[in-house]
C-alpha cells in the first residue's frame, strides 16, 4: 500500500527539487509523473498539495516558473531550478540523510 | 518573487487567480492526455477554490489582500449609507479638526522646544514670595542682580538676561517713515551660549556687553530680514533709529530661532547694555534663562542662586524697608528662587495661557467624545440592519477575527476621511485661534508648521478614533449568533442599553461642555460691564512723542489748539492711559508717620484730564496749569479710604515715599471718583495723580517727551478723527509725532480678550456638541422606532393614543438623558475647582449655571424626539401586521 501523501509532507520540497536539478524546465503534471515513476508508483504526490509547494518554492525563490506554448498549442507553466534551489536542495538532501540514517539506527537496534 | 512582488500582486489579484486556473487546467489536460479519465483528474484536485485559495496565499500576502477587500467593502458599505456616513464623516472631522487645531495650538504655546541645540539644558529663574498671605511668581529681574547670579554660578550654568519682547516705533529713514518692529534686549553671549550661526555678518557676543550704552548694534531674526527686507545680501551696515539712538545692524540669525518668547516673533535683537534700565538695582525689566552645564544638578543650582540673590536684596533694601510692617520686610528677604525647565521658552502668554488652553484641550477632547459615541451609536444602528450578513459570514466560514477585522476597517475609513477632513479644518481654525489670543494692535505671533508632530497627532487621534467607536461594535459583531439572528432577531435589548449608556455618556459630556460655556460666558459678560469709573466712549488715545524732549508750555499749546478744533469735545493728556500699562506704584505717609504698607497707585495728568474721561470731582477741585509737582495732588475715593479714614483729604499734606526712603511732599487739591487703574478683575485701588509740571531745583519745569493725548470726540466713531490728528499735530508743532492711535475702548476691551476667546470658543464647542447629541438622539430613537414597528402598530391597533405611543418609544432615552444630566452636572461641579481662577464673579453652583444647560439639553432632546414621535404615532397597524 502506498504511503499516504501526508507522509510526504517535508520531503515534498526535497523530491521537487531533486527532480528539477535532474531535468530542467518541467510542467507540475510531468514533476508529479515523474516522481510517480521514479518511486515505482510508491509516492503519490496530490495536486492538491503539489501547486501550493510549487507557488511558495517560487516566492522564497529556490524555483522559478515560465509561461511556454507547447506543440499542442496550450499554454504551460514550466519550472526550474535557481542557484538558491540548488544550495537548498544541498541542505535538504543532507537533512533527509541524517533523519533517514536516525531512523535506520532505531530500526536496527531499538 | 520578493515581498514587493507579493505585495504588488495584491493589485493584480483577478490576474493571479486567472493565471493559477490556467495552470491547474493545463495539468488537468496533461493528465488527460496520459490516459486518466477526466472526471478523475478533475476530482484528484478536490476543490478548485480551496486550491486557488492555498496557492493564492503562497503568492501574496494573505492579511494585506483581505485589508484591501475590506477596505473596499467598508468604503462600499459607507457609500451605500450616503447620509449617515456623511454625518458621521462630517462630526468626526469637526470633532478630530478641534482637537488637531487645538493640539497645534498648545503644541506651539507650551510643548515645542526652541529650535536650539541644547533646548533641554534651559532652564528660567524665577522668584516666589509670599507677601500678605499671597503668594506672587514673577519672573522679571534686574540686571545688576542678574550679574551677580551669572558670577556666581559661572561653572555650573550659564544665565542668560533676555527682556520682554514690545513692539518698537523705528525708522531706516526719516521721522516721517516710522514703522514698529517687534525688540527683544538680550546679552551679548546668548548667540554663542544658544550655538547660534550668523547667516550675515556676525551676531552679539560678550564684547557688546561692556559699557551701559555702548553698544549701539542689532541683529535681525531671519524671518524679519526675509519678510521685510526680501533676503537683501547687503543689509549689514545699514542702521535705523530707535528712540534717540542710531544702530548699525551687524548680522542676520541663521535658521528658526525667533527669540526665546512663544508667542512673539523678534525682528531685532540689541544688547541689553542699551536698555534704560541696565544700571537700575530697583528695575526688574528682563527674565533671567539658563543653560545649565551637562551633568549639573538643577537643586544646589537653585540653592546658590537663591543665596546670592537673598544678599542682593537684602543690601539693596537696606534702609528703604525701615517703614515696612516687619512680616512684608521677611516676606520680602525669604524670597525663594525656582529653576522651572523652559526647553520651549517663556513668555507672558505661555504662562497666561496655560489653564485656558489646557481647558481649550477638555473641551475638544469632550466634543471628539461625542463625536464617537454618536458614530458609535451610527454603527450599531447599522450592525443590526447587518446582523443577517454577519451571520451568514459566519455560518459559512468566516472567522470571527476576520469580522472583527471588517468592521474594524470599516472604522478606520470612517476615521481616515474625517482626520483627513479635520486637518483641513484644523489648517484653518489654528491660525484663526491665535488672530484672537491677544488685542488686535500686538497680536499673538505663533509658529505653526504642520510636520511630523502634527501628522503623527492626526493618525495618532484617528487609531484611538477607530478603536474608540469601532472597537466594541466590531466585537459585537463577532459574537452574532448565526441560529438566531438568520432566524430573524435576536434579543433586541442589549443593544438597546448599549445604545442608551452611549447617549448617557454622550449627555454627560454635552452638560460638561455646556456648563462650562456658560461659567466662561457670564464671566465674559460680568467683566465687560465691570464698572470702570470712567467713560471711555468716543475717547482717542494718541500715543504723542517729541524727538527731543520739549517745554510743557508747547504741549500745553497744543492741546488749547485741539480743544478748539471742530470734533472735538474735551481733550486732556496723561503719561499713560488708564488700563493700559506704564503703572508706578509707591508707599505713602501721612503727618512723617511710617508707611501703613498699603500702596497708592500713581498717574501724571494735565488739567482737563478728569473731563476728558468723564471722571466725576467729588470734592475740591481739578489741576489749574499753574499746579505743580512738589506741591500739588489729586487723589481718590479709596486713597481717603486707605490713608484719611474715609475723610475727604482735600487740602490735607501727605508724602509719597520713594525707594532710598526719600519722599516728595504734595497736598490734595482735589479728590475725584475711583477709577480701574491697571485690571479690570482688581478692586479700585488708591490713587495719586501729579501735575506734568515737575520744577527743577532752579524753579524751571522740566521739558516732556512724550505722553498720551485723550481726544473726547463729538463723533460716535472716535475712530474718524485719526487720520486727521496725525496730520494736523506735526502741523502745528513740526517737532510732534503721533506714535499710535487707540481707542479707550480698544484699550478696555484688550482686558477681556483671553476671557472673549474662552467664551467665543465654548460657545462654539457647545453648538457643535448639541448638534451632534441632537443627531444622536434623533438616530437613536428613529432606530427605536423602525425596531419596534410592529409592537407599536399592535397598540395602535388596540387603541393606544399618540401620547402613550410618544411614552413608549422616549421614555428609555429621556431616563437616559436624566441620568446622564446627573452624571454631567456631577463631573461640572467636580471639574469647576480647577477653572476657578479663570471665572469672574461666577461660582460652579450658582442655580442658573446649572439649570440653563439642563433647560437647553431638554429642549434639544424634545426636538431630537419629535419626529420619532410622529413617525411612530403614523405607524399603520394594518400595513404593519401584514409584513409577516
Amino acid at each position: 500500500m502506498p504511503p499516504k501523501a501526508d507522509s510526504l509532507q517535508g520531503s515534498l520540497d526535497l523530491l521537487v527539487l531533486k527532480i528539477l536539478s535532474r531535468r530542467s524546465r518541467l510542467h507540475g503534471y510531468a514533476i508529479m509523473s515523474a516522481i510517480q515513476d521514479i518511486s515505482a508508483e510508491v509516492l503519490r504526490v496530490e495536486e492538491g498539495s503539489l501547486y501550493p509547494a510549487l507557488h511558495r518554492m517560487e516566492e522564497s525563490g529556490w524555483i522559478r516558473a515560465e509561461w511556454v506554448i507547447k506543440e499542442n498549442g496550450r499554454r504551460a507553466r514550466v519550472y526550474e531550478l535557481t542557484t538558491a534551489g540548488k544550495k537548498q536542495l544541498g541542505m535538504e538532501e543532507s537533512r533527509w540523510k541524517v533523519v533517514a540514517a536516525a531512523v535506520n539506527r532505531v530500526l536496527r537496534e531499538a | 518573487m520578493s515581498i514587493w512582488s507579493r505585495i504588488s500582486n495584491l493589485f493584480r489579484g483577478n490576474r493571479v487567480d486567472r493565471e493559477i486556473d490556467e495552470e491547474l487546467e493545463s495539468h488537468i489536460a496533461e493528465a488527460v492526455a496520459s490516459g486518466r479519465d477526466p472526471e478523475d483528474a478533475r476530482r484528484a484536485f478536490g476543490s478548485p477554490l480551496r486550491h486557488r485559495e492555498a496557492s493564492r496565499d503562497a503568492r501574496l500576502i494573505g492579511w494585506l489582500d483581505s485589508l484591501r477587500s475590506d477596505t473596499i467593502f467598508g468604503l462600499r458599505q459607507l457609500r451605500k449609507n450616503k447620509i449617515t456616513s456623511l454625518a458621521a464623516v462630517l462630526s468626526l472631522a469637526l470633532a478630530i479638526g478641534s482637537c488637531m487645531a487645538a493640539f497645534r495650538l498648545i503644541d506651539a504655546v507650551l510643548f515645542r522646544p526652541l529650535p536650539l541645540t541644547n533646548a533641554d539644558r534651559l532652564y528660567e529663574v524665577w522668584r516666589h514670595a509670599v507677601l500678605n498671605n499671597e503668594s506672587f511668581t514673577f519672573d522679571s529681574w534686574s540686571y545688576p542682580l542678574f550679574q551677580t547670579m551669572r558670577a556666581a554660578v559661572k561653572d555650573q550654568a550659564e544665565l542668560i538676561a533676555a527682556s520682554n519682547t514690545e513692539p518698537e516705533d523705528l525708522t531706516y529713514k526719516s521721522d516721517q517713515e516710522m514703522e514698529r518692529a517687534q525688540v527683544q534686549y538680550v546679552c551679548g553671549w546668548m548667540f554663542p551660549t544658544f550655538g547660534l550661526h550668523p547667516k550675515l555678518g556676525r551676531l552679539l557676543s560678550e564684547n557688546d556687553n561692556l559699557q551701559p550704552g555702548a553698544h549701539p548694534y542689532a541683529v535681525l531674526s531671519q524671518s524679519y530680514w526675509e519678510h521685510r527686507f526680501g533676503e537683501d545680501p547687503k543689509i549689514v551696515g545699514r542702521t535705523f533709529r530707535l528712540g534717540n539712538r542710531v544702530y548699525e545692524i551687524v548680522g542676520v540669525v541663521d535658521g528658526q530661532f525667533t527669540g526665546t518668547e512663544p508667542g512673539t516673533i523678534v525682528d531685532i535683537f540689541v544688547p541689553v547694555m542699551m536698555h534704560p534700565g541696565v544700571s537700575a538695582n530697583d528695575w526688574s525689566w528682563h527674565r533671567t534663562l539658563a543653560i545649565v552645564e551637562p551633568g549639573v544638578a538643577v537643586q544646589p543650582l537653585r540653592a546658590k542662586l537663591e543665596t546670592v540673590t537673598r544678599a542682593f536684596e537684602e543690601q539693596r533694601m537696606n534702609g528703604a524697608m525701615a517703614g515696612m510692617p516687619k512680616e512684608d520686610q521677611d516676606a520680602f528677604r525669604n524670597q525663594q528662587v525656582l529653576l522651572e525647565p523652559a526647553a520651549s521658552g517663556a513668555s507672558d502668554l505661555r504662562t497666561d495661557t496655560r489653564r485656558p488652553l489646557a481647558i481649550l484641550g477638555v473641551l475638544v477632547v469632550l466634543v471628539l467624545l461625542i463625536a464617537c459615541a454618536n458614530v458609535a451609536n451610527l454603527m450599531t444602528a447599522q450592525a443590526s440592519a447587518r446582523e443577517r450578513e454577519l451571520a451568514l459570514r459566519i455560518s459559512i466560514g468566516g472567522g470571527r477575527w476576520r469580522l472583527v477585522q471588517l468592521v474594524l476597517v470599516q472604522s478606520a475609513c470612517l476615521a481616515l476621511l474625517a482626520t483627513a477632513l479635520g486637518s483641513l479644518f484644523a489648517w484653518w481654525a489654528a491660525p484663526f485661534v491665535v488672530g484672537m489670543i491677544n488685542p488686535p494692535e500686538n497680536p499673538a505671533r505663533l509658529f505653526l508648521p504642520a510636520d511630523w508632530r502634527v501628522l503623527g497627532f492626526g493618525l495618532a487621534i484617528a487609531l484611538a478614533v477607530t478603536l474608540l467607536f469601532g472597537l466594541l461594535p466590531a466585537l459585537r459583531a463577532s459574537t452574532v449568533n448565526p441560529v438566531t439572528a438568520l432566524k430573524g432577531g435576536e434579543d433586541p435589548h442589549a443593544r438597546r442599553r448599549w445604545m442608551h449608556g452611549l447617549i448617557g455618556t454622550q449627555v454627560a459630556f454635552c452638560f460638561l461642555v455646556l456648563f462650562v460655556a456658560g461659567l466662561f460666558v457670564t464671566t465674559f459678560e460680568r467683566l465687560s460691564h465691570e464698572f470702570t469709573g470712567f467713560s471711555a466712549d468716543r475717547v482717542l488715545v494718541v500715543d504723542t512723542v517729541t524727538k527731543q524732549p520739549q517745554p510743557l508750555a508747547y504741549w500745553n499749546q497744543l492741546l488749547e489748539q485741539l480743544r478748539h478744533r471742530q470734533g472735538t469735545e474735551a481733550v486732556g493728556m496723561s503719561d499713560a492711559p488708564l488700563l493700559g500699562g506704564g503703572n508706578w506704584s509707591n508707599f505713602i505717609s501721612v503727618d512723617g508717620l511710617p508707611s501703613n504698607g498699603i500702596i497708592a497707585y500713581m498717574r501724571r495728568v494735565s488739567p482737563g484730564w478728569i473731563d476728558a474721561l468723564q471722571i466725576p470731582l467729588v470734592d475740591g477741585r481739578d489741576f489749574l496749569p499753574q499746579d505743580s509737582q512738589p506741591g500739588s495732588a489729586l487723589v481718590n475715593q479709596a486713597f481717603a479710604n486707605a490713608y484719611f479714614n474715609g475723610k475727604s483729604p482735600v487740602g490735607r499734606p501727605f508724602d509719597i515715599v520713594f525707594s532710598g526712603n526719600s519722599r516728595l511732599r504734595c497736598q490734595a487739591v482735589g479728590m475725584i471718583g475711583d477709577v480701574r487703574y491697571q485690571d479690570l478683575r482688581q478692586p479700585l485701588v488708591p490713587q495719586v495723580y501729579l501735575p506734568f509740571r515737575i520744577l527743577r531745583e532752579n524753579g524751571e519745569p522740566q521739558e516732556v517727551g512724550g505722553a498720551n493725548l485723550l481726544v473726547r470726540t463729538t463723533n460716535p466713531n472716535p475712530l474718524v478723527l485719526g487720520q486727521f490728528l496725525r496730520d494736523e499735530i506735526p502741523r502745528l508743532r513740526p517737532e510732534f509725532r503721533v506714535s499710535r492711535i487707540r481707542t479707550q475702548l480698544e484699550i478696555n476691551q484688550s482686558h477681556t480678550v483671553r476671557e472673549r476667546l474662552l467664551a467665543t470658543l465654548a460657545v462654539f464647542f457647545s453648538v457643535v456638541a448639541l448638534l451632534l447629541a441632537g443627531v444622536g438622539l434623533y438616530g437613536v430613537l428613529h432606530y427605536y422606532v423602525l425596531q419596534r414597528q410592529r409592537e407599536i402598530g399592535i397598540r395602535i391597533a388596540v387603541g393606544a393614543r399618540v401620547a402613550n405611543i410618544a411614552r413608549i418609544v422616549t421614555i428609555d432615552v429621556f431616563i437616559a438623558l436624566a441620568i446622564g444630566s446627573a452624571a454631567g452636572l456631577a463631573l461640572g461641579v467636580a471639574s469647576a475647582r480647577f477653572m476657578a481662577s479663570l471665572f469672574y464673579q461666577v461660582k460652579a453652583t450658582d442655580p442658573p449655571m446649572l439649570i440653563v444647560p439642563a433647560v437647553i439639553l431638554a429642549l434639544v432632546a424634545v426636538l431630537a424626539a419629535i419626529p420619532a414621535v410622529i413617525r411612530a404615532s403614523r405607524v399603520d397597524p394594518a400595513s404593519m401586521l401584514r409584513v409577516e
